[in-house]
């Protein structure tokens, strides 16, 4: 059986929820952050830099280089590393400084 | 729109802990053992800090220890804690962040902590709704306060260094701890400093494959001064543990090497390795490719001094470049009524942050209770901490960037992450316009404007200004600890002048 960090801390989650991510639906486990429940989809970019359009995801992982800035729940900036995953989230990857509803 | 509250009218705590990490959560504990009341603020959901990170009950981990060393030490403290704030002594303040303390002096309770959550009501706004994210505002006022505010990872940038799936190697590791994830099947750990090792030993355990750990450093440096280790064994044991740990998966340790490039479009798909001089400086024609699918790295940790240099508390570098708080042996700072603990005075480990944050707290409860003799129950507790704090500073030194690590910088590597500045801007900055330190570079160029005000690109800006990649992390004042809408910092009340008999 392949190890996995679930298997080394003998986890038993509770039961799965999802996230709607660009579209699709993500199952996340309770607890997880966003950063984590994308991880575990293997999405590791959802983010794209204001300049270069270059794409961003998790770095630091504790909040402080905020990195991994997305949308949720219509929200823009939100450090994705921080915010925990909540059953029915919406998540959009973030484009530039995600205000493009401003210049509207 | 909800006015601000006024003032609590709640008594002041004898003691304010800013950080539940190791430090903080043995110097509540203590604290309150000694009979004083605590109030403990965090950022974090859990207590336990990065070092003792753990998953939320949610993920069902019935063996959160297989993550950590040092595991029944947090049991403890947790036990101790949950006693005190059963016992109302104890108030643990969750998920909110400090951004300004202010210090009072026309009312009881002389430290006033502004606090804000960490993560902003996550609620949908409804429409027309501002999305601010602003959040609702707490106060916590306390006689004494105890800065135990930890760190975060020093990066050195490299050419690649931006790629989805190179993250920092204690981020890595975060995220393993809370989130039960990893970033990719073949994870390379590279950088600096003993917690590649750590985070090798982690990511190796929880089945991802690690090609390999390169150390910038050498570890032989260790034997140039043995007086240290000799006098710390649990430092050599725990060496010696990480690297059997290690030898058991096959993970191969290469020490003065570096990875010099990452590469891929989208993500990261391998490494360049080169092998670096006495200096850091790559040696040409030794360059190696590694395949991989993500990158752990980082270069030591810089504490997390905002709230301190805030504060007007005094900085010295310590000896792996980075600033860290002024504390004498009893840990007061320069400022009177502020005590530091664990990282905040200089990265040391969590072994010594638990110490430093015992201490801490019995002296303050001396002094709370004005014990002239206090000096004899502190003193053995003061030979520990100044024990380890020996083995630290020789740590700190042996994994200290050398000056030639800028060879591996191409002039459009970027620098700052945020306002994607490159190599050759900040350079320019400081070869043709004269910037020789963060703030100037910062005004000609935007490094270290953006969200993570520096914290990410600092120390290689630091470097570049002086013209040495040996130079001191430079101790960036940044008047809030965390950024917070102009709407709150408009509602925040003036401080009082202070009286005539103060600060004369």
């Amino acid at each position: 059986m392949p190890r996995d960090p679930a298997g080394l801390v003998r986890s038993r989650p509770q039961p799965a929820i999802s996230i709607d991510y660009a579209g699709s639906t993500l199952p996340a486990l309770p607890g997880q952050s966003i950063a984590a429940a994308l991880w575990a989809a293997g999405v590791l970019s959802w983010r794209t830099t204001r300049d270069g359009r270059r794409p961003r995801g998790a770095f630091c992982g504790i909040g402080v280089c905020f990195d991994c800035l997305i949308t949720v729940n219509g929200r823009p900036n939100q450090r994705a590393c921080l915010v925990p995953a909540r059953d029915g989230d919406t998540v959009t990857p973030q484009e530039g400084h995600g205000r493009a509803d401003l210049a509207r | 729109m909800p006015t601000s509250p006024a003032e609590p009218p709640a008594a002041p705590y004898d003691v304010a802990v800013v950080g539940a990490g190791p430090a903080g959560l043995a110097a509540a504990a203590t604290a309150a053992d000694a009979g004083l009341t605590v109030a403990l603020v965090d950022d974090g959901p859990r207590p336990g800090g990065q070092y003792y990170r753990h998953p939320a009950p949610g993920l069902g981990a019935r063996r959160p220890q297989a993550l950590h060393h040092g595991w029944p030490a947090f049991v403890g403290l947790l036990g101790r804690l949950r006693a005190h704030r059963a016992g109302g002594r104890v108030r643990h303040l969750t998920e909110r962040q400090v951004w300004t303390v202010q210090e009072a002096h026309d009312h009881p309770g002389r430290w006033t902590l502004h606090t804000a959550p960490t993560v902003p009501p996550q609620a949908a706004p409804r429409p027309g709704e501002p999305t601010t994210g602003e959040a609702p505002h707490e106060t916590v006022r306390a006689h004494r306060l105890v800065l135990a505010t930890g760190t975060y990872e020093r990066q050195l940038p490299f050419p690649g260094w931006t790629l989805p799936g190179v993250v920092g190697a204690g981020g890595a590791q975060a995220m393993v701890k809370s989130g039960l994830v990893l970033p990719g099947r073949s994870v390379v750990v590279a950088g600096s400093g003993p917690l590649l090792l750590a985070v090798a030993a982690t990511l190796s355990a929880a089945g991802a494959r690690v090609p390999r750990v390169l150390e910038a450093g050498g570890y032989l440096s260790y034997a140039h001064r043995p007086g240290p280790l000799l006098r710390n064994p649990g430092k050599i044991a725990e060496g010696a543990r990480h690297a059997a740990a290690l030898a058991r998966r096959r993970v191969r340790l290469s020490t003065r090497t570096a990875v010099v490039r990452a590469h891929g479009t989208d993500r990261v798909t391998g490494v360049t390795v080169a092998r670096l001089d006495e200096d850091w400086r790559p040696v040409p024609g030794t360059e190696q490719h590694l395949p991989c699918d993500a990158l752990a790295v980082g270069h030591g940790l810089v504490p997390q001094l905002e709230l301190a240099l805030e504060l007007g508390c005094q900085t010295r570098t310590a000896p792996d470049g980075t600033p860290a708080v002024m504390v004498d042996a009893a840990l007061r700072t320069s400022v009177a009524g502020v005590w530091a603990a664990g990282e905040t005075t200089g990265v040391g480990g969590a072994p010594l942050a638990l110490r430093e944050g015992e201490l801490a707290a019995r002296e303050i409860a001396a002094a709370a209770r004005g014990a002239s003799a206090a000096g004899w129950t502190t003193a053995g507790l003061r030979a520990r901490v100044a024990r380890l704090r020996a083995f630290a500073d020789l740590m700190a030194e042996v994994h200290r960037p050398g000056p030639g690590w800028t060879g591996w910088l191409r002039e459009d590597t970027e620098i700052c992450r945020c306002e994607e500045v490159d190599a050759a801007a900040v350079r320019a900055a400081a070869d043709t316009y004269g910037a020789t330190d963060t703030r100037t570079v910062k005004l000609l160029t935007r490094a270290g404007m953006g969200w993570c005000q520096g914290r990410m690109c600092g120390p290689a800006v630091s470097c570049l200004a002086a013209g040495s990649g040996r130079a001191p992390v430079s101790a960036d004042r940044r008047p809030l600890a965390r950024p917070v809408p102009l709407a709150r910092l408009a509602r925040l009340p003036e401080p009082a002048p202070p009286r005539p008999d103060e600060h004369t």
